[in-house]
């Protein structure tokens, strides 16, 4: 077998062409195939005479285009001729086009390829993009509303029996949301504290206020920072989990397998997720808290030279017990946002596994910016407030 | 020197202290239905995936065309890969793709051909399964189960193998589908010369279009003609021959 494409000799006469095929007439050297009849010159010629006495393989891609350049051959007026029997295959491939084979197909009729319809004029298209999106759009906002609604339902069917409340699935989640994620919180909370304290003690030091780096600290990560990174940080693990467990279930038709046992997948698989985060976020959060005030303490101590006698005494003054609790009672805000949109994009994962990559990247994006908003929100309110 | 199509000597896979295989031989030839059968965990699955090269077995030999897979690197294996076609038990056609962008799939990755062309000739395999031509549009999720089984034999021909393998073609279809879909194969296998190795539970399907059977027992593989490994004395074998459906079955096969 040689490496060269001697896949076809031609020789021409008088009136014709004599074709004579050989080699390994295959799909993987289907380029060799192609380009060596694309240099056939049909022209001037009245008959064409194919030849496969010595070819040593000819398989369903080989003998399509052999087809295809017969095919061609006739409409330009060439008459075809084989030199003994055309092969098989040529006669299958001319079949299946044709729909007679194979005899149990499925098909009806063979159905002409027809190209996806489009619209012609680029100001219709723009229209339609327009108006499909309008629809979809429309349409998401409808099932978000059902969604949330089925969501409280089963919330507060859940609440009147404990039972519902699928207490071990809870403790699981708890586990893999909160208790895992401890390290990565609190590493996040010690470098935040550290750079705040370090960035806002090279401002302060040109007023000689350098002792107000406590306040900023102190009152920064326990009203903001501490829950706000943290729900961040939950939102890429926790949110993106969420979508991705759920998602690859619908895929598997496990949710559909709950609803025929009768199960309520929102009970079994959405709420247990949600009251978990609820738990598991606001705990994680005092912990952030709690690294956070001594990362900014180590720092204090060790690069501002403060005794940590009175880095306690200026965090007395600066926060009280307010300024704890207006960061932590974000939290449960925070964790039943990120849970949702987690759950909710999981469960509207369909079909493909595209669409559950797609899905889990929106939940999380959503996830982040629900919390920031919501932030946004408390600081209003707050302000208002006067707290 | 004429190989065997598929050549495997003894086969010796391990996981851990439970041992699937001790010295599995098995050869089949060229233009065979070969049917490969067992109970439940005897390493039917094990024996494909080591016959891919999806898993390297502990010892043993296996050729494919009278070359050594286990011995090839990765990307010798590739060329390999492109010699036969497999579909899988629950289809494995890729979820984001159309039916005519996975049977595209395997031309994309191992020829250089014409988008035109590739389109055309993707257009033919689907059709030689049988499937209607709008079937190509469509997305995996949106077909029928015997629908499913004939695009993922369309991709498995995608590069006109002359070897095919099939995990359990007719599980989970209707025994007309299933007759059909055994008729099929039968008529691709007699147009395009194929050779067939297919792991099945399927009674009907093993008498209507196998040479060969081979039965995993023991850990080892009994190889005979359909006739003979009827008759053949183990007990599993017995069992799952002499049960009641394969009795009708050998009354009107006449062995």
């Amino acid at each position: 077998m040689s490496a060269l494409p001697n896949i076809l000799e031609v020789r021409r006469s008088t009136d014709g062409l004599e074709l004579e095929l050989t080699g390994e007439w295959r799909a993987l050297r289907f380029p060799d195939i192609d380009g060596a009849l694309a240099t056939v010159d049909l022209a001037g010629a009245r008959r064409m005479k194919i030849s496969t006495a010595r070819l040593q393989a000819l398989d369903l891609s080989g003998a399509w285009r052999l087809h295809e350049f017969i095919k061609q051959a006739r409409a330009a007026g060439v008459e075809v001729a084989f030199e003994g029997a055309p092969p098989d295959q040529l006669r299958l491939v001319d079949q299946t086009l044709k729909g007679e084979s194979p005899p149990c197909s499925q098909q009806t009729r063979p159905i002409p390829l027809s190209p996806i319809e489009e619209l012609e004029a680029p100001a219709l298209r723009s229209l339609e993009f327009l108006g499909r999106h309008a629809v979809l759009y429309g349409r998401d906002l409808v099932r978000d509303l059902a969604f949330l609604g089925r969501m409280s339902v089963t919330a507060a069917r859940g609440l009147t029996r404990t039972k519902r409340l699928r207490p071990t699935s809870i403790a699981r989640h708890v586990y893999d949301t909160g208790i895992t994620a401890i390290p990565i919180v609190s590493l996040i909370a010690f470098l935040i504290s550290v750079i705040i304290a370090y960035m806002s003690a090279q401002q302060l030091r040109n007023f000689g206020a350098v002792v107000f780096v406590v306040d900023l600290v102190t009152i920064g990560v326990l009203r903001e920072l501490g829950v706000l990174l943290t729900s961040i940080i939950v939102a890429g693990r926790s949110g993106s989990a969420f979508a991705a467990e759920i998602g690859s279930m619908k895929l598997n038709e496990e949710v559909d397998a709950l609803y025929a046992t009768g199960v309520d997948p929102f009970e079994a698989l959405v709420l247990p997720r949600i009251l978990g985060l609820v738990i598991a976020l606001p705990l994680l959060t005092i912990i952030a808290d709690i690294i956070g005030l001594a990362g900014g303490a180590l720092l204090c101590r060790f690069l501002l030279d403060m005794p940590l006698t009175q880095y306690i005494t200026r965090a007395q003054g600066a926060i009280t017990a307010t300024t704890f609790w207006v960061g932590v009672m974000k939290a449960p805000v925070f964790a039943t946002l990120i849970a949702m949109a987690g759950c909710y994009r999981g469960m509207q994962v369909r079909d493909s596994s595209r669409e559950l990559g797609r899905l889990t990247t929106l939940a999380v994006v959503q996830a982040i910016f629900l919390v920031i908003f919501a932030d946004a929100l408390f600081a209003v309110l707050f302000l208002e407030l006067r707290i | 020197m004429i190989y065997p199509v598929l050549e495997v000597i003894g086969l010796v896979n391990r996981f851990g202290a439970q041992l699937v295989h001790d010295g599995l031989n098995m050869e089949v030839r060229a233009d065979e239905v070969f049917g490969i059968v067992g109970g439940s965990g005897t390493g039917k699955s094990v024996l494909l995936r080591s016959i891919l090269g999806l898993q390297r077995p502990q010892a043993g030999i296996i050729r494919i065309d009278g070359r050594d897979i286990t011995k090839m690197s990765a990307s010798q294996l590739f060329g390999v890969k492109a010699r036969y076609g497999v579909t899988f038990q629950q289809g494995a056609l890729y979820s984001a793709l159309t039916v005519l962008e996975n049977v595209e799939l395997p031309m994309i990755e191992h020829v250089v051909i014409e988008a035109a062309a590739r389109r055309e000739l993707a257009m033919l395999k689907i059709r030689l399964a049988g499937l209607p031509a709008d079937a190509a549009e469509k997305y995996p999720s949106q077909l029928s189960g015997g629908m499913i089984k004939r695009a993922a034999l369309a991709r498995a021909l995608a590069l006109d193998p002359k070897l095919l393998f099939l995990d359990e073609p007719t599980s989970g279809l209707d025994p007309i589908s299933a007759a059909e879909f055994d008729e099929l194969i039968l008529y691709l296998q007699k147009q395009l010369r194929l050779t067939v190795i297919m792991i099945t539970h399927d009674l009907d399907t093993i008498f209507r279009t196998c040479n060969r059977v081979g039965v995993i027992v023991d850990r080892h593989m009994e190889v005979d003609t359909l006739e003979g490994i009827v008759n053949n004395p183990h007990p599993w074998i017995q069992a799952y021959f002499h049960g009641e459906r394969a009795r009708e079955r050998l009354g009107t096969h006449g062995t």
